[in-house]
């Protein structure tokens, strides 16, 4: 059982610490649900009549879908690319040594520390110049510069927790390395990869300042819909928490599909 | 690792590279050449060497926003370390409960960075949010639209519940990597809960604590997007953080050079206190037995 807080009434403390801390987490997103249900006019005189209206709101006008639906595509390019290229590269980090890899290894995760806004003025230009502003991809592209280097961390930690012999095994089993590295490596580590798109997930969904810089009136992320709402005469708060619900459910979705391999990666696999 | 070199693993981390090089080389020295010229159009350029970065670094409203950033980067890890890590000893570690918990810890973390703002919004404005109604019914008027001193209070608060579960959930990973045999030993010895955590948890969770550290540090000095929607940066500029100035002087004014300048200056303070505080946690280590 719970090692470590198993005496002097660790369990009770334990328990009121969770509790006020689930409290503190819970409060302002039921707010937010409250707020989400009840129409603006409602909201503003302190009644309380419960609506579906924001909700139909969202659904029926195409600026709000719209913007589900294009932020979702760069969610999922990113995901995929960062996935496919770090793949081989968190391989050849955990597998081989090679000519100035540890240094390679720091200098991909030196620029996880860049603050985006660094790079907005640079972004902006060269994504116009080679024709892919205000597409899904350039979005995709630009979050690649934090969700690549991360996923190579964690894709190493992954691998390199899995055996050297489990390799050498099928070499004498006579399987190339690509069918190895396909069919019996890539199984074996399917929670890191699982956790590893719950991270770029995570990154892309949630920016707002590289989203909103490389999309124009074409492919505007539901994250920028929201602060136009908001700049526009008169917020309806309503609709806008109604949108703030929606753009948490993807979230919990995806860490629902991984969360008996979350722990370990936040660890970065290292947990045995 | 002790195999011999194979160069031919560079095949593998190719894709990578290339990708890295579009979206981090190539723009950093963009950023680098804009930082030296003076930018009229795109024809006419001056090279004016370091003098952006002097005009930079003597810009009272950069200095201004400089301090401000330390100080809620120092003011937020303070809380949520701490924090995180009671949370993370208070979740038992294994039973129904936990796979719900670590759920419900992460959600937080997805929420886009602008809806976080939104919430915190409509939690703490004083006409519509449950926070600013309560504590305005307790006879204090709390208005953070107005008082420079509430708006830090909203911020602080809103990091803390928008980053606390990052910390809980990487010492919860970590705390679930300790032999149960440390704590065996311990309970023999006749330890409290204090001592069983500073001599059997805490020099456990070093590493992890370390990533905590870093991944705060870095992300709490690029904060642009929650106060910028939850307060844009006021009361007057009482809350304008690094980014925001940043963002304000490249989208708003074009002013392309001080803009780099200040870009590149802004990238070499986060290296700079990533790599002290990384540094002099290596150093630390030496000195331990």
């Amino acid at each position: 059982m719970s090692r470590g807080l198993n005496h002097k009434g660790g369990y009770k403390q334990a328990h009121w610490v969770l509790l006020l801390y689930g409290l503190y987490l819970a409060l302002p997103i039921y707010w937010l649900l409250r707020l989400a249900l009840q129409s603006n006019q409602a909201t503003l005189s302190g009644g309380a009549d419960w609506t579906l209206a924001n909700f139909a709101e969202i659904f029926s006008n195409p600026v709000w879908y719209e913007g589900f639906a294009n932020s979702l595509s760069y969610v999922a390019i990113n995901t995929v690319i960062s996935v496919s290229v770090a793949l081989p590269a968190a391989y050849a980090f955990s597998r081989y040594r090679f000519l100035g890899d540890k240094h390679l290894f720091f200098w991909l995760l030196s620029n996880r520390m860049a603050p985006p806004a660094v790079f907005l003025l640079p972004f902006f230009q060269l994504y116009s110049a080679v024709g892919l502003f205000d597409t899904p991809l350039a979005v995709a592209l630009a979050h690649c510069l934090f969700t690549v280097p991360l996923s190579v961390w964690i894709l190493e930690g992954f691998m390199s927790a899995v055996p050297k012999s489990l390799d050498e095994m099928a070499r004498i089993d006579g399987h190339s390395l690509p069918y190895f590295f396909f069919r019996i490596f890539l199984p074996t580590i399917r929670g890191g990869i699982g956790v590893t798109v719950f991270f770029c997930f995570m990154f892309s969904w949630v920016e707002l300042l590289l989203a909103r810089t490389l999309t124009g009136s074409e492919t505007k992320p539901i994250v920028v819909v929201m602060t136009r709402t908001v700049s526009a005469s008169g917020i309806d708060w309503g609709v806008l928490a109604a949108a703030g619900v929606l753009t948490i459910l993807p979230g919990i979705a995806v860490v629902w599909f991984v969360r008996r391999h979350l722990v370990k990666g936040f660890a970065l696999g290292r947990v045995s | 690792m002790n195999e011999p070199l194979n160069n031919r693993a560079w095949l593998g981390v190719l894709p990578v590279l290339l990708i890295v090089a579009f979206s981090a080389v190539i723009p950093l020295m963009t950023v680098v050449n804009y930082s030296v010229q003076d930018i009229f159009d795109v024809n006419t350029r001056l090279f004016v060497g370091l003098d952006w970065y002097r005009e930079t670094l003597r810009d009272p409203r950069f200095l201004d926003a400089l301090l401000r950033q330390l100080t809620f980067s120092g003011i937020v890890l303070a809380i949520e370390l701490p924090l995180g890590v009671l949370v993370a000893r208070s979740i038992p570690r294994d039973g129904r409960w936990v796979g719900l918990i670590l759920v419900l810890l992460a959600v937080p973390l997805l929420i886009p960075w602008n809806v976080v703002g939104t919430i915190w919004q409509l939690f703490a404005r004083p006409d519509i949010g449950l926070l600013g109604q309560l504590v305005n019914e307790l006879g204090v008027p709390f208005n953070y639209t107005a008082s420079p001193a509430h708006a830090w209070v909203t911020l602080v608060m809103m990091d803390v519940w928008h980053w606390t579960s990052l910390v809980a959930l990487l010492a919860f990973s970590g705390l679930t990597a300790i032999p149960s045999a440390c704590y065996q030993a311990a309970v023999m010895d006749g330890a409290n809960t204090w001592q069983v955590f500073r001599h059997v948890e805490l020099p456990r969770l070093k590493a992890v604590l370390v990533i905590a550290v870093l991944l705060r540090l870095m992300d709490s000095f690029m904060i642009y997007t929650e106060p910028f929607v939850l307060t844009g940066g006021g009361p007057g500029n009482s809350t304008t953080f690094l980014s925001q100035y940043l963002t304000s002087m490249a989208v708003g004014q074009f002013d392309l050079g001080p803009a780099a300048a200040f870009s590149v200056l802004y990238f070499l303070v986060v290296l700079l206190l990533c790599w002290l505080f990384y540094t002099s946690v290596i150093a630390n280590r030496g000195n331990e037995p």
